[in-house]
Formats: C-alpha cells, structure tokens, sequence
C-alpha cells in the first residue's frame, strides 16, 4: 500500500536515483553546492535579491536579457568544458589494461551532455544574447517587437538548462549521444531518465529559442529606424535576420522529432521503433532537417560580427557590402538542401547522394566569398591588431581549413570512409570552434565596452586568445590524424598502444584551451577590478561605424532618447563625418514596457512539468501544465504593462553625457 | 507591447487589406467549387484512370490554397511591404523542399532495405 503511494507520489525517483556510488559525481555534486551555497550566501549578504529580481530577472530590456543570456552561456561553457576535459583525459590514459578512470556507462553520459550543452545551452544562448543586445541598438529601436516574450524565451532557455544540469545529480542523462538517435534513444535500449532529461530539457528550451527568433524577425522587419532601408541595414543584423528566419523555420521539424519519441516513449507508439513499421531512419532525416541549418543559425550571426568588426578595425567601408548580404540569403536557403549528407551512408542510392553533395559543395561559394570581402576590406586597410581583430584573423586562418575538411566530407565516397570518424569530429569542431567560439569571442570583447562602460583587461584577453587559438590546433591537429586513419568517435578505451601518442597530445591541447578560458574569465573579473582605466566615456571606444556607438556606454533604457535619422549604409560614421551633435532639448516623454515576473514563473512551471514527466509523477506534470495555463491566460488581464519616462527625466539623463566628438577631443 | 520607434512606423500592422465583401463571395463561390468538382471527380468516376483523377484532385487541392490565400488571408504583393508574400513564399520553399525531399530520401531507403518482418514497407 505505502509502495503504491510512494510510487504515485515520486514516480520512479528513489533513493537509488541519487549518483552517491559515483566518487566523481559526488566530489562534483560538493563542489557546486559549496560554490552555490556561497553564491547565494554572498547575494544575501549584500541585499542583491531584490535588485536581482526587479532589474535583472524580471527586466524586458532587451540589453539587460542580453547579457543574462551571456552569463547562461558562460557558466554552461564552463560545464561542456569539464566534460570535455574528463573525455579527452580518459582517452589519454585508457590504453591496453587500463580502463581508464571513468566507466563507460558513464564517459557515454558525458560526451552526450557535451554536444547536447555546447549547442543547445552554450551556442545558441551566446548568439542570441549577442543578436538581443547588438540588433536593437544596430536598428535604432528602443526595444524588441516583443519585449515580455524575450524574457520568457531567456527563462524558458534556462529551465531546460537547469533540467540538463539537475540530472547530473538525480538520475543520469542520455547515453546516446547529442541528438539522441533512434532506435537507441526508444524505451527498449535506454529505459531509464537519461533520455527523458535530453527530451524534456530540449523541448522546453526549444520553445524558448522558437519564441526568441520569431521575436527578432519581427524586430528587424517591423522597427528599423526611419531611412534604414533593407539595403542600409549593417551586415550584422541580415545575418541575424537570416539566421532567426532559419532557427524559425527548423525548430519545428525538432520539436515534431521530439515528440513523436516522447510519444513513443511514453504512449507506446512505434514511430521510430524497430517493430511494428517504426522508422528508425525517419528520425535521423527530422532531426537533420533542424540539425544542418540549425549549423547555418549560429555561424551567420558570427559572419555578421566579423563583418562588423574587420569594417571598424580597418577603418573602411565593408567591402562588397551587397554581395555579403546575398551570400548570406543563399547560405540561409542552401543549408536547407543539404541534410542528407549527415547519413550519405544509411543506404540512399547514389542519384540521392549526388545531389546532397554537391549541394553541400555549393555552401562553399557563398562561404568563400564573404571570406574575400574580408580579405579586401583588409587590404590597404589602415588595420588596427586590437584583441576583436585577433579573433578574426585567427578565424580566417582556422576556419578556411575546416572549410575544405567539409568539403573532403561531401564527396559521398570520401564519407564513407570517414563517417563516424574522430575526422568528422575534427572537421565540425573546427568549423563551430574557428567560426561560431571565435566569433562569439570577437563579439564579446567588441560590445563588452559599449554593455558594461569598460573594456576588458587586455591582458587577460590576450592570454584568452593565445590559449584558444594554440590550444586549439594541439588539441584537434592529432584528432584529425588518427581519424584518418581510421579512428571512430564515441569510443571508451583503445587496444591499439600506438595511438595513444595523439591522444596525449589532444588532452595537452585541452589544457590549453582551458587557460583560454580561465583568461576569458579573467578578462572579465580584472576589466572590472581595473574598470577606471578602462572605462569609456565617450560610448565610441573603438571609432566603430555603426548606430550602437552612437548612445552612451552603457546605454540608458530607451536606447535613443530620440530615434535616429538613418542616411547612410555606416550610419555612425556618417553622422561623424557631418560633425553630429546630439540634441540637448526637445525630448518627449518615453513609451517603456514594464517589467513582469510571469516570464521566470512561467519557466518554473515548465521546469517542474518536464520533471515531473521525466521522473513519471503525472500529478506533478499535470498541475503544473494547468498552472501553465493559468499563469499564461492570466498574465493577458495584466494591462499594467507599460509606463513613459517624463520627458524632463530623459533631457536630465541626456545632459549627464558629454558630447560624442567633444569627449573624444 | 511593443513599443514603436517612430511614429511614422505603423507599428500594429494595420497595412493588412481587410478584403471587399466582393472578394469574399468570389472566394467563397470558388471555395465551393474546387471542394464539389473532387467530390464528382470521385462519385461520378468521368475519368476511367485512377491516377489521373488523383492528379487531377491534388491540383485542384492546390488551387483550392491559392484561393483561400489571396480571398480569405489577403495575400498579395503590397500588404506589409510586400513580407507577407515572402515569407508565405519562403515558407512553402522550406515546406516544399523538406517534405519533397523526405519522400526522395525515404523512398530511397525503403528500396534499398532489406523487407522487415510485420512491417508495411513491402
């Protein structure tokens, strides 16, 4: 009777759910509870929970939901990292009779949530958060289309961020690795949490960067500043037009995967079972149909942030601005034709094959292309070697050679001896390494100034970009050799002693790649330790081109307290060169949007569906879907959801800022 | 709420044409129309080749599409600037393209498999 009960009450959660066998996830469970605790006990300490609350987690601000969305980005990098420590260390050591030090049940665990995190919850949060707080102030605007949706799209991203990190410690995550292929990932083979975390964790998070990218497609489209024609619009945000329009259009083909596992999972259907007409292979075709492009969404914004950065730090126009906005379309309507080649060899015949690779192929002219208008915006270019233009030589240099591993891989009949090589996993993290880390990375350091009002210590920055760009190359040079010759992904522990070597040579890399984060991180900390010498006082640290260089660093809530006038293609260039200077009188009062709470409750309660779910207590899953809906159709009674800043607030706050020109001379 | 930069922007999109009462009953009428002329298609059996007749009702189908979109949803070349035509035309693109390209690679597959036991597939 009391067994049926605990059963209703706690699903299949038991005692035995919680990892204390594991000596390694129990020394990790102590670190991050003392860190959190001491966290938490600092916030406390110093009274920040209602700041926290009031400014931080409830704030539609696009600025503000930016930044936090960087923050997810760079604590769940940290964790993707240390999973990646621990694979490249156990396959160091785990030669001939040494097993290594981590079981395979869980190194399996481990390079699942790697690729799952680094996507899902390092990727996609850091490019969003950068397109959140650059877009608007690129555009002129003074907020997204929708500000209350950006809130719920971040708190959404962090509660399957959450689910991902919880089940770390209760229960285990999925054992098949990042995109949880079927049949592996149905009931029969993986009956236990792991692959319900990655689905629930996924699916809530999805719905987050579906919300987020609807939102700024509407942004770009619909409040662009007056005279900002398509055609004036700076690169960086057709690229994020492009690569929200693509996440718009994917994410549903994900989310139709996703479920129809859950449904077999949890209602016993046979989609993609073995038995019964399931199609195993009909999930692989859905998730890459999301998977290819979703490559496409991340590394166009980080095309756009090159862009902007090679134009400032050359101090010329872009070159070819039209011919890199066309590349960037055809890039956003290829990467849809091009999903086949993930499984050249699942048994399509070669009329199928062809055409997937040579569209694959294809990608590489547009590619190529935008790679030439940097070099020749560059060329005679009055070129400034500051830390943002580092990271854009170091991607040219690295991605032009994962750029051609690519194109080794689309020759089907090269696949097919590479498929499921540790090549493969050379090429790919090559290509989001050089392009969309390196991207991200040029990006933060370029805009940290103009969020924050200080740049970051360039010490520390240097360190950041020597650690990435050298540890990158010792750590993926062996991996790209021994997967030539031969060498599969995804393996536990090697026979043959004569590879070892290389893969001592990976783990040293790693190492190196991690000082490269440390030294991120410290740029941070000693940016902000040393943040009166490096502060910006004239919101224009970099002598940039573009409108978000025009308000002050950092920008007051309404952005522009009046909205821009937009002539020209480098409209902040322009306006400098015709001697601006900005009004001091004449504003009118501010139409603001509110803050709201019901973004981070909403989340909460979808947090505690999905663990309900995972864990089998319907009770949970089920008053927390009502609550959902309660919370959701509530939240539209609330009609106190905007307000204006006086007018004599805004003269008040515009007269604390010297003038552009005049704090520069 | 959105808040709108200017106020030269129409920021609530009231670009949309509502449509003519006109426009409505043409589409309705051709509503009607395209649903009847399967139905007889069908029941009445004019052509003697199946495949044919399903040709014939899929392109009636999609036409059946065209009219609801330009009657009923307004889609033409001005409203909003003309996105409105684009991203319809984008996303029957990416439809097109995804769906067409399931059946192809499918169809591939499933002729290369071996048969499965209790499966539909042969």
């Amino acid at each position: 009777m009391t067994d049926t009960l605990t059963k209703t009450i706690f699903g299949r959660l038991t005692w035995d759910s919680l990892p204390i066998h594991e000596p390694i996830l129990v020394g990790t469970f102590i670190v991050v509870a003392l860190g959190g605790l001491a966290v938490l006990a600092a916030i406390t300490r110093y009274r920040l929970w209602g700041y926290l609350w009031k400014e931080w987690f409830t704030s539609v601000d696009h600025k503000r939901i930016g930044i936090m969305y960087l923050v997810l980005g760079i604590i769940m990098l940290l964790r993707g990292f240390s999973d990646a420590l621990m694979m490249r260390g156990q396959q160091a050591v785990a030669f001939g009779s040494d097993q290594g030090f981590l079981p395979s049940h869980h190194y399996d665990q481990i390079f699942t949530a790697h690729g799952t995190i680094m996507i899902f919850f390092v990727a996609i949060p850091l490019v969003v958060g950068i397109v959140n707080f650059v877009m608007p102030l690129q555009i002129g605007a003074r907020d997204v289309a929708f500000p209350f949706l950006n809130n719920l799209s971040f708190w959404l991203t962090v509660a399957g961020a959450v689910l991902v990190m919880l089940s770390l410690f209760v229960g285990e995550f999925a054992r098949t690795g990042w995109l949880g292929y079927a049949p592996l990932s149905e009931l029969a083979y993986s009956p236990d949490t792991g692959v319900d975390y990655y689905l629930w964790s996924l699916q809530i998070a999805g719905v987050g960067t579906t919300l987020s990218a609807i939102n700024m497609v509407a942004t770009i489209i619909k409040m662009r500043a007056p005279g900002m024609t398509m055609m004036k619009m700076p690169v960086f945000c057709w690229t994020a037009l492009c690569s929200n329009a693509l996440a718009v259009a994917i994410f549903p083909a994900l989310t139709a995967a996703f479920f129809l596992l859950i449904l077999d999972r949890y209602a016993g259907t046979h989609f993609f079972t073995n038995q019964l007409g399931g199609a195993p292979m009909m999930y692989w075709n859905m998730v890459w149909i999301w998977g290819h492009p979703e490559v496409y969404v991340l590394v166009l914004p980080a095309f756009g942030i090159f862009s902007e950065i090679t134009s400032t730090f050359t101090g010329k126009r872009l070159f070819g601005y039209s011919s890199m906005v066309y590349a960037t379309v055809v890039i956003t309507i290829l990467s849809y034709l091009v999903w086949l080649h993930h499984f050249f060899t699942m048994g399509a015949g070669p009329s199928v094959n062809s055409f997937f690779g040579i569209a694959t192929m294809v990608i590489s002219i547009p590619t190529g292309a935008k790679i030439f208008n940097w070099l020749f915006t560059m060329y005679r270019g009055d070129i400034r070697f500051e830390l943002p233009m580092m990271w854009v030589v170091a991607f040219m240099l690295t991605f032009v050679i994962g750029g051609m591993t690519g194109v080794l891989l689309a020759i089907p009949p090269a696949d097919f001896v590479l498929h499921n090589s540790l090549f493969l996993v050379a090429h790919f993290h090559n290509v989001i390494i050089g392009g969309v880390v390196f991207g991200l990375f040029a990006g933060m350091v370029y805009w940290f100034p103009k969020a924050f009002g200080f740049k970051l210590d360039p010490f520390w920055g240097h360190v950041a970009f020597w650690g990435w760009t050298v540890g990158f190359w010792i750590a993926w040079a062996p991996i790209y050799i021994v997967g030539l010759m031969g060498t599969t992904r995804r393996v536990h522990h090697f026979d043959d002693l004569s590879l070892q070597p290389y893969f001592i040579v990976a783990a040293i890399g790693a190492v190196v790649i991690l000082i490269g984060i440390l030294g991120f991180v410290m740029s941070i900390i000693m940016g902000f330790v040393k943040r009166d010498q490096l502060r910006d006082t004239t919101g224009d640290p970099w002598e940039g081109r573009t409108l978000e260089w025009s308000t002050t660093s950092p920008p007051p809530a309404y952005n522009f307290a009046l909205t821009p006038v937009i002539h020209n293609l480098d409209a902040w260039y322009d306006m400098k060169t015709h001697g601006y200077q900005r009004p001091a009188e004449g504003f009118r009062p501010i139409h603001m949007p509110r803050n709201t709470g019901a973004g981070v409750i909403l989340s909460g309660l979808a947090f505690t569906l999905g663990f309900g779910m995972i864990w089998y207590m319907w009770w949970l899953a089920a008053l927390s879907f009502v609550g959902l809906f309660v919370v959701a159709i509530g939240h539209t009674f609330n009609f106190n959801r905007d307000y204006f800043i006086p007018a004599d607030e805004v003269t008040r706050t515009e007269s604390q800022r010297p003038q552009p020109l005049e704090a520069r001379a | 709420m959105s808040t709108s930069p200017t106020e030269t922007h129409h920021a609530h999109g009231d670009t949309h044409g509502h449509g003519s009462p006109r426009g409505y009953r043409i589409g309705a009428g051709l509503a009607i129309l395209l649903t009847i002329l399967p139905f007889w298609l069908v029941m009445a059996r004019p052509l003697s080749s199946p495949g044919l007749t399903a040709a014939l009702i899929f392109a009636l189908a999609l036409l059946q599409i065209v009219v609801h979109v330009t009657c009923f949803l307004h889609l033409d070349t001005r409203s909003e600037g003309g996105w409105t035509l684009l991203s319809f035309l984008f996303t029957t693109v990416i439809v097109v393209l995804t769906i067409g390209g399931s059946v192809w690679v499918m169809f591939h597959l499933n002729a290369n498999m071996m048969p499965m036991p209790n499966g539909p597939m042969h």
